[in-house]
């Protein structure tokens, strides 16, 4: 037999190595072949575990042709301060080729408080940009046309107010809710195991996700209702199976809670989209990327019956690893970002943003903005990287990998599924406990030196500190606080006071959507807190769980 | 007379949820061999100050990685300070640009770690300055 | 700052918080200040709570302490999570479900970790409730992770223990083994909204059965702690079984038990310390150990010889 033959050669091949071999760097996570043969993936069978591009189990992409007919939208996370200035950057975006929007917001906005809330003071507009009614959502769209462009928000809590604001805004601006295009972030999951940004509990945080799933479907047929992310996941530590593993876990959640909610899979499967991180390791990341849609089709066509292909297809954002940016030497952070986005690119990512070099320092300035979006554009126009579907496909090292992450990725699907699931684990604090594992031999993996991060541990120098940084500064808080108090003594009070009763009453009835009653209020002009404020009341707050 | 264990409060004061760089601090600390009282996210300054009274910590250590760390990290310091805990060592952590270093040294935190420190450094200083 | 007992006394939560550390690191003065507020003890209702990691009971003891304020009880929390056994460094991350009672002046929350000393382990959590028994903290919880004798043994410095259980974990038979089911006087059965809650009370039930028939039965309270479900019930049981340790002399009796071990451990401690500094400090011991190593003696003539001397 060949395998015979070639496995007789493979031997002696490892006996001649054993001699030259320098001592080979043990790597955290994944172990590796020094050279990988059709050995490696016995019994592998194309058709089933590969199809054609656009074809079940999507292994090789989600459509046809990929970028072929069409670049990945090149998506850059931005906002900060106002939302005057914010609206400044995307329009310079836009006019440089930018081709989605995708806004930052700042941590008050994002954790239900007001500008003027205590709990604010010192945050306002330094992480993102700042909301608090819809006159700043207003201000933050001027003068584009929402009709034209897709805007992704990276907002998770307090999405449906998000959400409800950015629909009034196109009803202003005579643009049909049918028409929208975009994506909320919308995923509490990984909130409570990973960035932190939640506000309630977990039952009543399902229902306005699922309230979202059930009223976009009707109402706004095109805007992604759900990001579910692993990206914070792998920002917090994780390896590159738990970033998916336990991402995926969160999506089997929110699949069951609209199942139990009467909603039916295909109603809704087709607008979940997933939110991945592009790391160091450029093919371990396409292995990555890979079998995240191999398992993602087979959950769905499996476990949940799915008959759409729509519903099969796992479609992914991807944002370059902020967390692997170094303050050293930042402009080496160029060459990393661009290796992470030929990896996110290799992989079939659908959107990407390209971390700037100065982002472990402060926001990123206009011109490492710039840079970072040129790299999007030198690798989709020169690098040829595009032009081919799937390129590292049939690789004996990345089908070998894309299985062996797959596995390691399955298993914790169902360590987690008899945990009763990614809510029960989260509670229980098993999956904060995976990722904190991970984080903390990777950070000893650095010290000891057994991982060489450029410049950090090895190849330092003497560095001056780095001028012209972009700062946020006080003022903004104070002009956000300012414009707040304005909006609230010229809008109508009687108004705001009545929505807000409703929203209460509604809140407290678990089988109403409060979708159009939160909708109501943004167009009262009740703020962003006053709204966060009345479901914190019905709700009560989520109180993490801590396992160290 | 046995030994006096350190004991550090390791808080995250503003409203960030990133707390990789918190918790893998707590854990080297506690595998130095000190008592870490954990306290997690979204604490306001008269929370620290007052935790840091109650749990009679030697050490306060502050993550910040929002950009509110000139308006917080002093006054946590203020607030030790008024609570006659102005022997308490604070040191801070996160996205903190050199050019805000002084200015925070100046309000009395005695050193910042910025991303990529080893926690080796955050253990030594400790050990030194307790 | 100086730590003085004026200040204590005059209810510096300051102080209070110095005379524990100082209590617990046994830094010069603390037999002192432990003679000192001796006096005033004992006035405290001291409540354990105990049960398997992830129970809930952080969130039951908040909810619990929340319940306490209500009566207008200042309350205290001795918080213990384990030590590790390598580096003798603790996370003591029980606070994190107390935050919002950081400010409430009426509560004072202390976490403390195991630190794996023999014996001493238990005293010190005593100690500490002394001291804030002696502050004038009118309940006081020791919270602590039921898993093995060292924790059920912090536990008996209660008056009442509360025992934690959830269902459908196997929780259950953990707690069996580490034997907190037999210090429990009352229970409850935490998240009692999940499968298994009905099977766990049964097992509970069954359990009290076999044990021998006395005059108390604890009571099974249900609660969902995160909910803020059913914590008057706990409340009322822990109630319940203060009125009956005072009315049946139980509480003296406990009391006086207490008393009685502490002083036979502080006795034992004493004098071990005693005996092992005279020999290490001469280097005898060295000697005795590779005397007995090299089986030209025994442990038990070593001994004799040993404590003969010192006591004669």
């Amino acid at each position: 037999m060949a395998n015979e033959s070639l496995k007789a050669k493979l031997a002696e091949y490892e006996e001649k190595c054993k001699k030259a071999e320098a001592k080979f760097p043990e790597r955290v996570g994944l172990k590796h072949n020094k050279v990988y043969t059709p050995l490696d993936i016995e019994g592998f069978d194309y058709e089933n575990d590969l199809g054609l591009p656009g074809e079940y189990p999507y292994t090789r992409g989600v459509q046809p042709t990929m970028y072929r007919s069409r670049f990945w939208t090149m998506r850059m996370y931005a906002g900060f301060a106002t939302a005057e200035e914010s609206n400044k950057r995307y329009r310079y975006l836009i006019a440089n080729g930018g081709t989605g929007l995708s806004v930052a917001f700042d941590l008050p906005t994002q954790i239900g408080y007001d500008s003027d809330d205590a709990m604010a003071q010192g945050e306002i507009g330094k992480v993102g940009v700042a909301i608090d009614t819809l006159k700043d959502m207003e201000i933050l769209f001027d003068q584009i046309d929402l009709s034209k462009v897709s805007t992704s928000m990276t907002i998770n809590a307090s999405a449906s107010v998000l959400l409800a604001m950015y629909i009034a805004v196109a009803e202003k601006q005579g643009v049909p809710t049918e028409a929208l295009r975009g994506t909320i972030q919308n995923d509490i999951l990984k909130e409570y195991s990973a960035r932190g940004t939640y506000i309630f509990p977990v039952k009543p945080s399902m229902r306005l996700i699922t309230n979202i799933f059930e009223y976009c479907s009707k109402n706004v047929p095109k805007w992604n209702t759900i990001s579910i992310s692993g990206y914070h996941i792998r920002e917090a530590g994780s390896t590159a199976a738990q970033e998916i593993a336990f991402t995926i876990a969160d999506g089997i959640a929110y699949i069951e809670a609209a199942l139990k909610a009467g909603m039916k899979i295909d109603d809704f499967a087709g607008r979940l989209s997933f939110f991945w991180n592009a790391h160091n390791n450029v093919l371990e990341e396409v292995a990555k990327f890979r079998a995240s849609r191999r398992i993602w089709a087979r959950i769905l066509k499996d476990r949940f019956h799915a008959q759409s292909e729509k519903s099969m297809k796992l479609r992914f954002h991807t944002q370059t690893a902020g967390s692997m940016l170094t303050a050293q030497q930042p402009n080496n952070n160029i060459i990393r970002v661009a290796l992470q986005a030929a990896a996110a690119v290799m992989g079939g990512t659908q959107s990407l943003h390209t971390n700037s070099r100065d982002e472990a320092l402060a926001l990123p300035t206009t011109e490492s903005v710039t840079i970072a979006l040129r790299t999007q554009q030198i690798i989709a126009y020169e690098s040829g990287l595009a032009d081919v579907v799937d390129p590292l496909g049939g690789s004996y090292y990345v089908e070998a990998m894309t299985n062996a992450i797959e596995k390691e990725a399955m298993e914790y699907i169902k360590k987690i599924d008899e945990m009763g699931g990614a809510v029960e684990a989260i509670e229980k604090g098993y999956i904060q406990k995976e990722i904190q594992d991970s984080a903390y031999a990777w950070q000893m993996a650095v010290e000891s030196g057994e991982k060489t991060i450029v410049g950090v541990n090895k190849f330092q120098i003497e560095e001056k500190p780095v001028e012209g940084l972009l700062r946020v500064d006080a003022s903004a808080g104070e002009f956000q606080k300012k414009k707040l108090a304005e909006v609230k003594a010229t809008r109508d009070n009687a108004k705001v006071a009545e929505e807000l009763a409703k929203l209460e009453k509604a809140a407290a009835d678990e089988s109403v959507n409060l979708m159009p009653v939160i909708l109501d209020c943004v167009r009262a002009y009740c703020s962003l807190g006053e709204i966060c404020g009345v479901l914190r009341k019905v709700f009560g707050e989520y109180k993490p769980h801590v396992t160290l | 007379m046995a030994d006096k264990k350190i004991r550090v409060l390791v808080a995250k004061p503003g409203l960030d949820g990133h707390d990789r760089g918190a918790k893998v601090v707590a854990r080297a600390l506690r595998d130095a061999g000190m008592e870490v009282i954990y306290t997690g996210l979204r604490q306001t300054v008269d929370q620290i100050v007052e935790a840091a009274d109650s749990e009679d910590v030697d050490v306060v250590a502050l993550s910040l990685l929002s950009g509110a760390h000139n308006t917080l990290f002093p006054e946590v310091v203020e607030g030790l300070k008024a609570k006659g805990m102005g022997d308490v060592l604070v040191i801070g952590g996160g996205v903190i640009p050199a050019a805000d270093i002084p200015g925070l040294e100046e309000a009395g935190v005695k050193a910042i770690f910025t991303p990529g420190t080893p926690t080796k450094d955050i253990i030594d200083f400790i050990k030194a300055n307790v | 700052m100086e730590f003085s007992m004026k200040d204590f006394w005059n209810g510096s939560r300051r102080a209070l918080a110095r005379a524990i550390t100082i209590v617990e690191n046994e830094q010069d003065g603390y037999e002192e200040i432990m003679k000192e507020i001796y006096h005033h003890t004992g006035r405290a209702q001291v409540i354990g709570v105990t049960g398997a990691p992830g129970a809930g009971k952080s969130t039951l003891s908040d909810n619990l302490v929340k319940f306490y304020r209500k009566m207008g009880k200042t309350v205290g929390v001795c918080a213990i999570d384990p030590t590790s056994p390598f580096s003798g460094g603790a996370i003591l991350g029980d606070r994190i479900r107390m935050n919002d009672l950081t400010l409430d002046q009426g509560v004072y929350i202390r976490s403390m970790g195991t630190r794996g000393s023999l014996g001493g382990l238990s005293r010190k959590t005593a100690d500490a409730v002394k001291l804030m028994d002696a502050w004038g903290l009118d309940v006081i919880f020791i919270e602590t992770v039921g898993v093995g004798q060292s924790e059920v043994d912090i536990v008996k410095n209660a008056d009442t223990t509360l025992v934690v259980l959830v269902p459908g974990l196997g929780d259950d038979i953990q707690a069996i083994k580490a034997g907190i089911l037999e210090i429990g006087d009352v229970f409850t059965i935490n998240k009692c909204d999940r499968d298994g809650a009905d099977r766990l009370n049964v097992e509970i039930e069954m359990m009290l059965d076999l044990g021998e028939a006395q005059d108390w039965r604890p009571p099974i309270e249900r609660t969902i702690a995160n909910e803020g479900q059913g914590i008057e019930d706990v409340v009322n049981g822990l109630n319940e079984h203060r009125k009956y340790l005072e009315e049946s002399g139980l509480l003296e009796e406990r009391r006086r038990e207490r008393v009685r071990t502490e002083m036979a451990e502080m006795i034992h401690d004493r004098i071990s310390r005693h005996v092992m500094k005279e020999i290490t400090e001469t280097g005898k011991f060295a000697d005795y150990v590779e005397q007995v190593y090299e089986r030209q003696t025994d442990p038990y003539t070593v001994v004799d010889s040993i404590v003969g001397d010192i006591f004669k």
